[in-house]
């Protein structure tokens, strides 16, 4: 049992090593943050009463009133950097209790499969839709690309998918139930329809390449109205896989995602269609390209709509939002969005400028749907963001506001 | 047939998911009062339930190397220091004789002293601390997150109206992580499932108490039907009340709370989130009809935005 054990001092600097790594623990501040540094026996002179416990001046000389005066935390001002222009908006400071400044809830342990598939899932709905656009209305550029598109992204998405599960092997335990309380188990049935309508509509774009001759001249015959059929039912489920992924994201008890929950299925709708728009800017012709740019237009404005609900209307749960990382990828989607907007529309006559648009839409998709995910689990990551809306909360209901 | 109570609301939830025959609903009451941190829940948790081996890192929480629930601490023993005003009597002191036991002198053991600290030398003397330990567990709320977003059916309502995962069943998509309020369960490294109490699913099948319960030495942690449990927390506060503990209450006993009333509720002796609960939890799926609808309203701009964008130009 003893041989080829760590010692136990060996762990404990290492432990110490991988939680401030993480960020979860900042042991340098501990003592002044929770209250725990004076030893017992120290007088209430010495700072028994730590440095960011106001309130402690009430309690003292209340000797037979029994207050007691929680450690409280100083909200983590360290990690917070203010951005270039001062753009970081800061909500004023309050003061919460935590165990050890240790977070409440679990955060997500989905990796970046998941805000990657939030992208994919998206580019192929939005490519479906292109695809049906060019096929009812004979843009076979946009027809040919947006099934092409759709089949990689779909593809792409399964991989993310499955990946990301704890047992992989196990992926298809998810078809033994369909339950509408879940809004993953909902979108493993979307999936279900719309992969394999995606996957015949895209293969139906290589009929022309078959033989003329015996099975493969009927499968060259029979391909094409096959996929026209497919190619509409994926259109068809595509508006439902786009935005199921906002309710996915809002079913969780992560704070900024939770509470985000009317503007998350616009925000990835929005950026659905803008992908969606960039694959047709990037393929197609400028003489067919015309209603991706509209498509752009429209995807744009839902994207930049929302993004910036999020970031502004949820009070403290929006800050995760504009801090860090997330801020970071959602102030470089806001630009690339913007970017791809002005170049779809200036550049009808120009190939070169069309498909730089169209990868700019692309790129801010990206950044959106990782800008969103890296906000909800930094939101999850940090008590402050669990304790003080639900203080709010109970505040308003005994005031009787609720 | 569902109750118009499913997803939000006071229920009884092994009826409401299905079980016909179900006993009355069982629980935990955990009366932190009496906790004196031994951790004997957490060792007769792993030891029943062969949880693989935790706490072994030293946090520099007081005495909680633990650290927190986990796929690997089913229970978990919080222990916060507190600076308290001298003289204060917190609740395992209420109600004893200030002196220690009557008609037996102090006698020197060779240990620091005979009596707690600062009973025998006045409240002047007494230093500004109070410790308070909990021993935290899954709640097994009335409206289970995990249970209802989880997409394979692995984790399941019992008979006993508490919520389990069938690790045979369980692909680790960790749906069930983000989703719980309480932040309790968790994926195993290493093996990818999510794991958390079963409330000792298998003892109460055999009529027997939970391992942590049985193993609790001050009957801190208690087990029975929760109506039982629910009228003893009851009678507890207001003793503790009598007794000069005003800061007793209940957590997690309320049928009407944001979670339908938890199946192991808490007697605490500060706010919530002094011991890492959250004060105010809320189902995620209380907001799940209005979510749908959310998403069906986008989907129908999407599609009437792609529609315009093919119908509306001339180019």
């Amino acid at each position: 049992m003893t041989t080829g054990r760590i010692p136990v001092g060996e762990r404990f600097r290492g432990f110490r090593a991988r939680l401030a790594a993480d960020g979860v623990f900042r042991p340098q501040r501990s003592s002044v943050r929770l209250g725990h540094g004076p030893k017992v026996g120290a007088g209430p002179a010495d700072g028994a009463h730590p440095a960011g416990a106001p309130g402690s001046a009430d309690a003292v000389g209340a000797a037979d009133v029994p207050v007691v005066v929680p450690p409280r935390d100083v909200p983590p001002v360290a990690r917070r950097r203010r951005g270039r222009g001062g753009e970081e908006l800061r909500v004023p400071e309050a003061e919460f209790t935590s165990y050890y400044g240790r977070p409440i809830l679990k955060a997500p342990v989905w990796r970046w499969d998941i805000a990657a598939y939030l992208f994919t899932g998206g580019l192929a709905a939005g490519s479906s839709l292109l695809a049906a656009g060019g096929q009812l209305t004979g843009r076979p550029a946009l027809r040919r690309a947006g099934r092409v598109t759709a089949l990689g992204a779909v593809t792409a998405s399964a991989y993310f998918l499955v990946n990301d599960l704890g047992r992989p092997a196990r992926f298809h335990h998810m078809l033994r139930v369909a339950k509408p309380t879940s809004p993953m188990s909902v979108g493993t049935w979307i999936l279900t329809a719309y992969g394999p309508a995606a996957g015949l509509a895209a293969v139906a774009e290589g009929a022309r390449l078959l033989p003329e001759r015996g099975v493969s001249g009927l499968a060259r015959r029979l391909l094409p109205p096959a996929g026209q059929v497919a190619g509409l039912a994926a259109a068809a489920v595509a508006p439902a896989l786009a935005t199921y992924t906002g309710v996915l994201l809002a079913g969780t008890a992560v704070p900024s995602w939770h509470e985000a929950y009317p503007e998350l299925p616009t925000i990835f709708a929005g950026s659905a269609l803008a992908s969606g728009a960039g694959v047709g800017l990037l393929a197609a012709p400028c003489a067919q390209a015309g209603p991706a740019r509209r498509m752009a237009v429209a995807g744009a404005a839902l994207e930049l709509w929302g993004a910036h609900s999020v970031e502004t209307r949820l009070g403290l749960l929006s800050e995760p939002y504009r801090l860090g990382t997330a801020g970071r990828l959602l102030r470089a989607g806001r630009l690339l969005t913007a970017a791809g907007v002005v170049g779809a529309l200036a550049g009808r006559r120009s190939r070169v400028v069309s498909a730089l648009s169209g990868t700019a839409l692309l790129a801010a998709s990206v950044a959106t749907r990782f800008g969103i995910f890296h906000g909800g689990v930094a939101s999850a990551r940090d008590p402050k963001y669990t304790v003080l809306p639900q203080r709010e909360r109970i505040r308003r209901r005994e005031s009787g506001q609720v | 047939m569902p109750d118009g109570n499913s997803l939000y609301g006071p229920l009884d939830p092994a009826p409401d998911a299905g079980w016909t025959s179900a006993g009355p609903r069982m629980g935990f009451f955990t009366d932190t009062s009496v906790c004196i941190g031994c951790k004997a829940c957490e060792v007769a948790c792993k030891e029943w339930n062969a949880v693989p081996e935790s706490g072994f890192d030293l946090l520099g929480m007081s005495y909680d190397n633990t650290g927190a629930l986990t796929a690997n601490s089913w229970r978990h023993v919080a222990f916060v220091e507190q600076p308290v005003p001298a003289g204060h009597r917190s609740a395992p002191f209420a109600g004893t004789p200030p002196d220690g036991p009557s008609g037996v002198g102090p006698q020197f053991l060779g240990m620091p002293g005979a009596q707690p600290p600062g009973r025998g030398t006045g409240a002047a003397e007494r230093t500004d601390f109070r410790w308070l330990m909990m021993s935290d567990v899954c709640k097994h709320c009335t409206h289970a997150a995990c249970l209802d977003v989880c997409p394979t059916g692995s984790l399941f309502r019992t008979e006993f109206g508490t919520v389990v995962v069938q690790e045979d069943i369980c692909n680790g998509c960790g749906y069930c992580i983000s989703a719980c309020p309480y932040g309790v369960i968790d994926q195993r490294k290493g093996d990818g499932r999510a794991w958390k109490c079963t409330l000792c699913y298998d003892r109460l099948g055999a009529g027997m108490t939970p391992a942590c319960a049985q193993a609790c030495p001050t009957e801190s942690i208690q087990y029975g039907p929760l109506d039982e449990l629910r009228d003893r927390a009851a009678q507890r506060v207001t003793a503790l009340h009598d007794r000069g503990v005003p800061e007793a209450r209940l957590y997690g006993h309320d049928p009407t709370d944001g979670v339908g009333g938890d199946g192991a509720f808490f007697l605490l002796l500060d706010e919530p989130e002094v011991y890492g609960l959250p004060p105010d939890p809320v189902v995620t799926t209380r907001d799940l009809p209005r979510m749908w609808r959310r998403a069906g309203l986008a989907a129908l701009v999407m599609t009437a935005a792609a529609v315009a964008a093919f119908v509306g130009g001339s180019s």
